[in-house]
């Protein structure tokens, strides 16, 4: 059991002595402080003869109220002394937390710079826009300074190494359409609009659609750390010293790489969502598997796999840009690149399906409904 | 009042091996250490001992294992063979995250500060406090947190500041401060004047020598810096060929005739440290032979 620290009261020649025993340690002076802070009347010594150990808690909590009560203190051993001494230079009033103004300030004063800050983020953004335009075209001017093995590498990260993933993911969509799709056209006997269904559905929208939202989560997040990264540990400025700019090094790269990725892996994801589709028809609605590929050539018009391949690289663009923007806009601590990454994705896959939306009305007016 | 008496002590049950002091000679006992990363072996049959009271300084090549060392005594690193004894204790027989009942005797300041970056630097102080002794009344626990803060040399203002708007020596300050919260009687320190200026390295160090001589700390001390060596450590041990191949004072290391040894303490940063120690302490003299 531990000993606490415990005080007495003495009453005698013409004033009121607190005598404190036991051990002052941070361990053992939880009761006493409580006490002493509770503590009433007036005292003119503190008899520190009968404490056994002392450390600096003990000694801040026994000056905290030879102060309050302006008492002298005696019987202190040397090492009391010196500890007593270090407290009291090192004293301070300061605050722990940082001062926050009342809630009612609070609020409008933090949605206006949320609101300002956004307005200067949307210019930030036009303008990373521009930059890489403008690094687009000079390196059209001086395609020796293309960096031929940074492109090739992101597109294997981008692209070769996501085929599992996007796949299997597709694979699965494909089957989750076709199977609840002729439970529903069922009901009035239209089973066989099952292949119509599936092809149109997955070449136009979910086949690339889908892919922008694992490709934002898997290579616009990792746009952002890796770049994020390197800004903190100062490599981006390095390079720049050195000349070689971040545009060409680093972002050019890896935008080129989603934007020629993404036609190919949204094309992929759709063909693998039919034969997932095709699978599921076989073992549940007795259409064949090969009848529904050859069925899908005859219902789903040419355009269906334009729409989806134009709409692609639009988004690998967004994707990436966010990715790059955001990783670019990191500085300060670690903290900052978790929280770019997030918003990075949350922005790519936000702006993929707004313009999704916008394609779809687009491409109907154009006739390609 | 009792009700409160009985409330804490069935809370201190848990800390209870915690309140009593070692009188032993060595808080820290090392003995046939073996770590080894895959194939490459950075100790091998290592032993150390540190005396109570007493401030140690550790040295060696970089990738000599002096982080891995300090690692595996603070029970971060379980090695593969061989017993550290901290307190008595035996380390290496729990998991990093196991209660083993000396945490709160030991204070650890990591190379870069390793503060809590959502926290203040006063609620870094605050957080050993809650986790060993939440009975403590938040009152005391916000004083202890602003007189440690300025006790570590940092502004009394620089409680209420976040890792994030701090220098990297005012880092340093914030980690030793937190390192203190609990008045441990044992101090890590991993290369604690690295990345500070010849100045404030000056001032860490007589901080620390400071803190040493009032709290009666041992301090296990990780340095690349010699002048720390020369100013404020009572040994030195040597890590070399995976050993720790010699600890004493720096004039005993140097009567090894070890060729790492020499190389280190005869070299021009060595002699010129040696030199400002030695001038310091003349200075050190000459008010009183005046007298």
């Amino acid at each position: 059991m531990r000993e606490w620290a415990e005080y007495k009261l003495d009453e005698s020649d013409g004033g009121s002595t607190v005598s404190i025993s036991g051990p002052l340690l941070i361990s053992t002076i939880g009761v006493l402080d409580r006490e002493l802070r509770e503590f009433e009347g007036s005292v003119q010594r503190i008899d520190l003869s009968g404490a056994t150990e002392i450390d600096t808690v003990g000694a801040w909590v026994v000056r905290r109220f030879s102060k309050e009560q302006d008492a002298e203190i005696s019987g202190a051993s040397d090492q009391a002394s010196d500890l007593l001494a270090k407290v009291e230079e090192s004293e301070s009033t300061a605050d722990i937390k940082p001062q926050r103004p009342r809630t009612l300030e609070r609020v409008p004063e933090e949605i206006g710079e949320r609101v300002i800050e956004f307005g200067h983020g949307v210019v930030r953004v036009v303008g990373f826009l521009g930059a890489v335009v403008a690094g687009f075209g000079t390196l059209l001017r001086h395609p020796s300074r293309f960096r031929g093995k940074a492109l090739v590498r992101q597109l294997e990260l981008v692209g070769v190494s996501s085929l599992g993933i996007i796949g299997l993911m597709s694979f699965l969509i494909g089957i989750v359409i076709a199977q609840q799709g002729a439970a529903q056209l069922r009901q009035f006997g239209a089973e066989i609009y099952t292949i119509n269904l599936t092809g149109r559905l997955t070449l136009r929208e979910l086949g690339v659609l889908m892919t922008a939202i694992m490709v934002a989560g898997r290579s616009g997040s990792a746009f952002a750390a890796q770049i994020g990264t390197m800004r903190l540990t100062e490599e981006v400025d390095a390079m720049r010293t050195i000349g070689v700019s971040p545009m060409e090094a680093l972002i050019l790269p890896r935008i080129l790489a989603a934007v020629l990725m993404m036609p190919l892996l949204g094309f992929y994801a759709s063909v693998v969502a039919i034969i997932g589709g095709a699978f599921v028809s076989e073992l549940t609605l007795d259409i064949p598997f090969l009848t529904f590929l050859s069925r899908i050539q005859d219902v789903v018009p040419i355009y269906d796999l334009w729409v989806g391949l134009i709409k692609a690289p639009v988004f690998g663009l967004i994707v990436a840009l966010s990715g790059c923007y955001q990783g670019m806009q990191v500085k300060g601590n670690a903290e900052e690149v978790g929280l770019r990454t997030t918003q990075a994705v949350v922005m790519a896959i936000f702006m993929v399906i707004v313009l999704d939306a916008f394609f779809a009305v687009f491409f109907s007016e154009l006739g390609w409904a | 009042m009792s009700e409160d008496h009985i409330e804490e002590q069935v809370i201190s049950e848990a800390h209870d091996e915690t309140a009593e002091h070692f009188d032993g000679k060595y808080p820290i006992e090392i003995e046939g250490l073996t770590n080894s990363f895959g194939d490459q072996v950075i100790h091998e049959n290592l032993s150390l001992k540190v005396k109570r009271g007493e401030i140690l300084g550790v040295v060696g090549g970089s990738g000599t294992g002096k982080s891995v060392l300090m690692r595996s005594v603070i029970g971060l690193q379980i090695p593969d063979t061989g017993t550290i004894k901290v307190f008595g204790n035996d380390v290496t027989a729990a998991e990093p995250d196991e209660e083993i009942g000396i945490r709160s005797r030991w204070g650890i300041l990591f190379q870069g500060g390793a503060l809590f970056s959502t926290l203040t630097v006063g609620e870094n102080v605050e957080v050993p406090i809650k986790q060993f002794y939440p009975e403590l009344e938040p009152e005391l626990r916000h004083e202890i947190a602003r007189y440690k803060t300025v006790m570590s040399g940092l502004p009394a203002e620089a409680a209420s500041k976040y890792p994030s708007e701090l220098s990297g020596g005012m880092k340093k300050r914030a980690g030793l401060a937190r390192a203190l919260a609990l008045d441990p009687e044992l101090l890590f320190l991993d290369e604690p004047t690295a990345g500070l200026d010849p100045v404030g390295a000056a001032k860490f160090d007589e901080l620390t020598r400071d803190l040493a001589d009032t709290l009666g700390l041992t301090v296990f001390l990780i340095t690349h810096d010699l002048d720390t060596l020369y100013a404020i450590c009572d040994r030195v041990a040597v890590l070399a060929d995976k050993q720790v191949i010699a600890v004493g004072t720096i004039p005993e290391l140097l009567e090894t005739k070890h060729p790492w040894i020499e190389e280190y303490f005869n070299g021009p940063r060595s002699r010129a440290a040696s030199a400002t120690h030695e001038r310091a302490q003349a200075m050190d003299k000459q008010p009183e032979s005046g007298a």
